[in-house]
């Protein structure tokens, strides 16, 4: 049993590792919590945002003082962009910072939604794989989507279980089970998680990892509920591996039906 | 001579170079990267690259994010 879970690792970009849980890094109240909650999680990927370094200030301290890139691998993000040239530039600035070639890609479509753009993170993702980067992209829980951007080149797909930050957990099950049943990259559950039993789902439909920020950092207590999350990770990860029984519609008795007082 | 860096107006002195203004910002040796008039400037070439009137500089670094 407890050599199963040691074995029990995945590959990524080259990588393996054994957490299934990968967090982010925004909304925390200070660098502090963003450090415990993480430690809390047992993650071993961590997404971060480039951002413009604010000139009239620019001596202040610096997230990864707090996240120890030799630790960690750390997941530069391209949230906030709208076209897939935002994202490239984003990711080659990324690449340039020194923390690597794995990125992960966000191309957003609509505001209200933060739905991605699946075209556009199409094109970006074909110029990225041919720059060299590990692509791992965000995208819609849309299979043909998630084919195509497999067979560019990306090295995972990570489908959306609900809209970003909203944690209404996976809208849509069956396509999640659909993209994880054609795919032979990881499929990593990426944003729209609310709590453990989300995660749990997720991992039971068979994903290799999901990935979460707001159901973290959103919660009243954010490192009780990223230990929340990592149980619920390892649960669902369990009792995928264990099989679950099959649904029924009608019961099926747990005790003798022999034997019976007369 | 005024440059665009991070959006904002700066006026610097002829012959700066990337290097110097990273510098004199307190960036010298810390994880940022440089996107010189849209094109990325690696590290080693900042000490190379003088300034001139109206280059655009993006100076970027990682914050939290998800």
């Amino acid at each position: 049993m407890q050599n199963q879970n040691l074995s029990d690792v995945f590959e990524l970009a080259g990588r393996s590792y054994r957490s299934r849980l990968l967090v982010g890094t925004g909304k925390y109240a200070d660098f502090e919590q963003t450090r415990l909650a993480i430690e809390a999680s047992g993650a071993e990927i961590v997404t971060v945002a480039v951002r413009r370094v604010n000139i009239t200030d620019p001596g202040k301290p610096n997230l990864l003082d707090h996240v120890d890139p030799k630790r960690f691998t750390i997941l530069p993000n391209t949230a906030g962009c709208y076209t897939a040239e935002d994202a490239i530039r984003t990711c080659r600035l990324a690449r340039e910072a020194g923390i690597g070639k794995l990125v992960k890609l966000e191309v957003i479509g609509d505001e209200k939604t933060l739905f991605p753009d699946v075209a556009a993170t199409i094109e970006a993702a074909r110029v990225l794989v041919g720059e060299g980067f590990d692509v791992l992209p965000y995208i819609t829980d849309d299979p043909v989507a998630c084919k195509r951007l497999e067979e560019i080149g990306c090295k995972a797909v990570m489908p959306l279980a609900a809209p970003i930050g909203s944690g209404l957990g996976i809208r849509n099950p069956y396509n999640i089970r659909i993209i994880i049943e054609q795919s032979t990259v990881p499929v990593i559950v990426d944003a729209g998680v609310g709590t453990a039993s989300d995660a749990a789902v997720a991992l039971e439909l068979g994903c290799t990892a999901v990935l979460m920020n707001t159901a973290i950092a959103g919660a009243r207590d954010p490192l009780l509920m990223a230990h929340a999350m990592k149980l619920g990770v390892e649960a669902g990860r369990a009792a995928f591996l264990a099989g679950r029984m099959p649904k029924r519609l009608y019961a099926t008795a747990s005790s003798p039906l022999t034997d019976l007082l007369g | 001579m005024r440059v665009h860096i991070n959006g904002e107006e700066k006026t610097i002195e002829e012959g700066t170079s990337v290097a110097d203004l990273v510098a004199g910002l307190g960036l010298a040796g810390r994880r940022v990267a440089v996107e010189y008039n849209r094109q990325i400037l690696r590290a080693s070439d900042w000490a190379a690259t003088l300034l001139r009137e109206d280059d655009a500089l993006e100076i970027v670094h990682f914050v939290g994010g998800g």
